[in-house]
């Protein structure tokens, strides 16, 4: 059987052992009113759990990081934290190195759930299942959050997921030096242990409508990301060898039978983003001699994380700055030619690639699917800021959807303050039979 | 360079770091390699009548994550032919002419102390240390802490050791008992040449909480020991210190208990210790830690003007008093400074539980803070205008700030900090005139 090119990346940051994680956990100050809990957008006690692991209750710590995050482990390896919790640290400002916040989190939550496996018991029992259901689109970590919410208190939830394999971006989009397919699916069917019905192999929209949805749940949760990958706009975009980034992405996480072709020698990225980055950095890891990102501002500018950048940078990426792309064509070699325009000097510059992949952004499907909803100007679904709950009194979203493509953690979020929300509602409203 | 060179009751050695007796100080091989590594003396594991020792023997508590801050065991005296023991301090002795080897007995009657004393000065010893200290195994056999804890059989015993020994005789005293002195005195009258303290604190170390064995166990049982290490050193401290305020204590003592740098050890001889003893951090790191303690002593001596360590013993003392003799009318407070501060709470919460409520965030208003001073009896009810802060500072609002007027100085804050110099406790004490509650005490008297 073959894997995909993904199984060949080895973890940047692997488990800690149990040494290792005792050090780093006894460095933790147990700040009060810790800096880093703020700049967690799911509010975890990192103090809290830290001191667990000190003292090694590793199940509590989990539960600690479980019970406000369910995908605690997951996004113990993929949270930027250099950006969120550990940038929050008071390390920095003592001169030190911050708390890997991140890592501690990966070692307490999959020790659990390793525990859970081995001892057949579980962190945390939901509540009896009653009668209440609620549909949630699209099997990403706002949707899986949500439902693993519902599920503890006793509300059905049915996710309905158009992919034949549940976890959205988190199994399909994820650099696969932080966490890779396997890993992510591990830690689904571990949730949905709680009584979480996922049922692959739907698009709502076209085996399903949304108006059936609403007549037969109690409720509907739109977690259906972003869509495929914008181009563009320029002549010769659609040429074999122009890719959309996360579709590249995809086929190097989930395509069993994609590889890379031998003879690929320099592929160009166009973008800023983290998309750009981490596509840019994974084919250098996969031994592609060049690997240039061309954006149209300076490195400064660029909406991507600096830590990623330079972690790129230093597995061989190239920076070309100022670059806005004209056209695309083919020399005379059958080479694909991006025709670009130096932006502050006007000057035309040429760049030869085997590849070119387009790393300029997703597309807004939620609305289109969705026409009972109000969306902005963006095509983002307009949700209450505290209860994520749309136009629409039946209809929640959250994820990529309302925000336009953040992290798997303010998914993680969202998913949960709208299982809250409902949960109230559904209280407000009494038994739906009685 | 200080001269670090000392005489004990007139015992000398070339510095005043030794091994206390123990597994550092269990064979010749080990002490002669001891005295390479810089050690100026030994005191040989103590002898007496063969015994047979348990495994395992050790058991020690870690501290966030710091290996053995306190160890406790529950070994007994030597576990090698008394002859054997003889053969090698006689050939250390002979190799090392001029370290110090005193050594350690413990034994029961009278013919059986003569008898040992005998032949640890035809071995060579340049002292015996009677251990009247051990307070596991040994003490249920009528030896160790069981005479430790009985003043006149401490005092005859001693008065025996002393008729029949032409070297110096230390006591080493068991700190578990209700006032050191007596046992201290007890020692003088039976006309010791110096004491030596302390010995292991009896203890239970942990328990197993798996098979709920005591630790450290023996098959399924254990038995408590004695306690020693760096936990234990505020404990010896204050001893030694009692013991040599005490004018009727004029004889040297040698302090143990919990040194492992030279920094334990300057403390130990300010507050009045001729040498110092050490175990546990040997047996944690090996003799290798001598170098320090030597380099680290004479620095400080030389940084201090003091030409010779004997300048240092019991230069604390005269600032040793009863707590009646202290200045009531001192007064320190915390100042926070905004520079080093990181931001952690920790003043904070630790202030406000655990002290006086008198430290504030910026962050958020403090249910805490009154202005006035009702030390926060009423919070909830009596919220007085929060404290925010203000619009025009350029305080970084992580850094907390103390309420001056509350402040009653008790140091907590600026023990929590983990920031070196950022929390500074100031004299706040206004008028200078001093006073103390016997001072007050004679004054209403009058
Ligand atoms: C390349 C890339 C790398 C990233 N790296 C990181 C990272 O390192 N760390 C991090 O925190 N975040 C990262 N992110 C962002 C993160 O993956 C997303 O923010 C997160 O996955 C959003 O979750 P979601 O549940 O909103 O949507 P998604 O994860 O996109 O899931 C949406 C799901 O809905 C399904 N769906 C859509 N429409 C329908 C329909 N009509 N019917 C049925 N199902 C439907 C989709 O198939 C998909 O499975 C990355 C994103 C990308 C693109
Ligand atoms: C500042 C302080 C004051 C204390 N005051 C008292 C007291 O008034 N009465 C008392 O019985 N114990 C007092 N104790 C001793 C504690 O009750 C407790 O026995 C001791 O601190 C050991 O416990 P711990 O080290 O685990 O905290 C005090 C301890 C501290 C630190
Ligand atoms: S800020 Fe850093 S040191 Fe403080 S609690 Fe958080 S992780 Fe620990
Ligand atoms: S010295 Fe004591 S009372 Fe004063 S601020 Fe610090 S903790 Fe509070
Ligand atoms: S304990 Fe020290 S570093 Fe922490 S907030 Fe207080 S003053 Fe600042």
């Amino acid at each position: 059987m073959t894997t995909p090119l993904e199984s060949r990346f080895q973890d940047a940051k692997p488990l800690y052992s149990e040494s290792e994680a005792r050090i780093e956990a006894n460095r933790c100050l147990y700040c009060y009113d810790a800096p880093c809990v703020k700049a967690c957008p799911v509010g975890i006690d990192i103090p809290g759990f830290i001191q667990q692991i000190a003292s090694r209750n590793i199940r509590g710590a989990a539960k600690t990081i479980l019970q406000v995050n369910p995908l605690g482990l997951s996004t113990s390896r993929v949270c930027p934290v250099e950006e969120l919790c550990a940038g929050a640290c008071v390390y920095h400002q003592h001169d030190s190195r911050p708390i890997n916040i991140g890592r501690l989190q990966r070692y307490a939550t999959e020790q659990a759930l390793h525990w859970e496996m081995s001892s057949g018991k579980t962190l945390f029992t939901p509540e009896i299942t009653g009668d209440r259901k609620v549909a949630l689109i699209g099997a990403g970590p706002a949707s899986i959050s949500c439902a693993a919410y519902l599920a503890m208190a006793g509300v059905h939830p049915v996710i309905f997921e158009k992919d034949d394999k549940p976890g959205g971006l988190v199994t399909t989009g994820i650099a696969p030096y932080k966490l890779q397919s396997l890993d992510a699916v591990a830690e689904i069917e571990w949730l949905v242990r709680l009584g979480i019905e996922i049922r692959t192999g739907v698009t709502i929209g076209s085996d399903v409508t949304v108006d059936q949805l609403l007549t037969e749940y109690d409720a509907l949760f739109v977690g259906t990301g972003l869509g495929k990958d914008t181009f563009p706009g320029i002549d010769g975009e659609t040429e074999t060898g122009v890719w959309g980034a996360t579709e590249l992405i995809r086929r190097i996480k989930a395509d069993d039978h994609f590889q890379l072709p031998d003879d690929l020698n320099r592929v160009i990225i166009i973008g800023g983003g983290n998309t750009a980055i981490d596509i840019a950095h994974e084919l250098a890891l996969l031994g592609v001699p060049q690997v240039d990102i061309i954006y149209r501002r300076t490195v400064a500018e660029m909406p991507g994380y600096q830590h990623e950048l330079v972690a790129a940078r230093k597995s061989g990426v190239r920076m070309i700055e100022k670059a806005k792309p004209l056209s695309i064509s083919r020399t005379s070699d059958g080479d694909l030619a991006l025709n670009a325009e130096h932006t502050t000097s006007g000057e035309q510059i040429q760049f030869t690639a085997d590849w070119i992949v387009m790393a300029i952004g997703q597309a807004k499907v939620a609305g289109r699917l969705i026409p009972q909803i109000e969306t902005d100007n963006k095509g983002l679904v307009i949700v209450d800021p505290l209860t994520r709950r749309s136009s629409h009194p039946k209809i929640y979203a959250g994820g990529d959807c309302i925000n336009g493509g953040k992290e798997v953690v303010n998914a993680v979020a969202d998913g949960r303050e709208a299982a809250f929300a409902m949960l109230k509602e559904f209280e407000k409203n009494g038994s739906r039979n009685g | 360079m200080a001269d670090l060179s000392i005489n004990m009751c007139g015992i000398e050695s070339p510095n005043p770091f030794w091994l206390a007796s123990g597994p550092p100080s269990n064979c010749g091989e080990q002490v002669m390699r001891a005295f390479d590594a810089g050690w100026g003396g030994a005191v040989w594991k103590t002898l007496g009548e063969p015994i047979v020792n348990v495994s395992s023997r050790l058991g020690s508590i870690d501290y966030e994550g710091n290996r053995m801050s306190g160890l406790n065991n529950i070994e007994l005296i030597t576990d090698r032919p008394l002859k054997t023991n003889f053969e090698e301090i006689y050939e250390v002795k002979k190799r090392y002419p001029k370290h110090a080897v005193v050594v350690s007995l413990m034994v029961n009657s009278r013919e059986d102390w003569r008898e040992i004393i005998q032949r640890s000065e035809d071995a060579g010893a340049d002292g015996l240390e009677l251990n009247f200290g051990c307070p596991h195994g040994m003490c249920e056999r009528g030896m160790g802490s069981s005479v430790g804890q009985e003043p006149d059989v401490l005092s005859r015993i001693t008065s025996w050791a002393k008729e029949f020994a032409t070297v110096p005789v230390l006591i080493k005293l068991t700190p578990n008992v209700g006032d050191i002195l007596v046992p201290g005195v007890a020692a003088v009258e039976g006309g010791a040449d110096g004491l030596s303290l302390i010995n292991t604190i009896k203890s239970i170390i942990g328990v197993d909480l798996e098979k709920l064995v005591p630790l450290p166990s023996v098959r399924d049982k254990s038995t408590n020991g004695g306690y020693c290490g760096p936990a234990v050193k505020p404990i010896a401290l204050h001893m030694v210190g009692a013991l040599a305020r005490d004018p009727r204590i004029n004889i040297p003592i040698s302090g143990i208990g919990g040194i492992g740098n030279w920094r334990d050890a300057a403390e130990f001889i300010a507050l009045g210790a001729t040498s110092v003893q050490v175990c546990t951090a040997v047996m944690h790191y090996g003799y290798r830690i001598v170098e320090d303690m030597i380099d680290g002593l004479s620095n400080y001596l030389d940084d201090m003007n003091l030409s010779s360590v004997s300048d240092l013993v019991a230069k604390a003392i005269p600032h040793y008093t009863d707590w009646g003799n202290l200045d009531l009318n001192y007064k320190v407070i915390a100042d926070i400074d905004a520079e080093k501060c990181i931001g952690c709470q920790l003043c904070y919460i630790a202030c406000l539980d655990g002290a006086h409520q008198c430290i504030h965030t910026r962050q958020s208003p403090c249910s805490a803070f009154h202005g006035t001073s009702d030390h926060g009896m009423n919070p909830r009810i009596k919220v007085q205008t929060p404290v925010t802060h203000s619009q025009k500072s350029r305080v970084p609002e992580y850094v907390p700030f103390v309420d001056d007027a509350e402040c009653v100085g008790c140091n907590l804050c600026h023990l929590v900090c983990p920031v070196p110099g950022c929390i500074t406790m100031v004299d706040s004490s206004t008028g200078s005139e001093s006073g103390s509650w016997n001072e007050r005490l004679s004054k209403m008297e009058k």
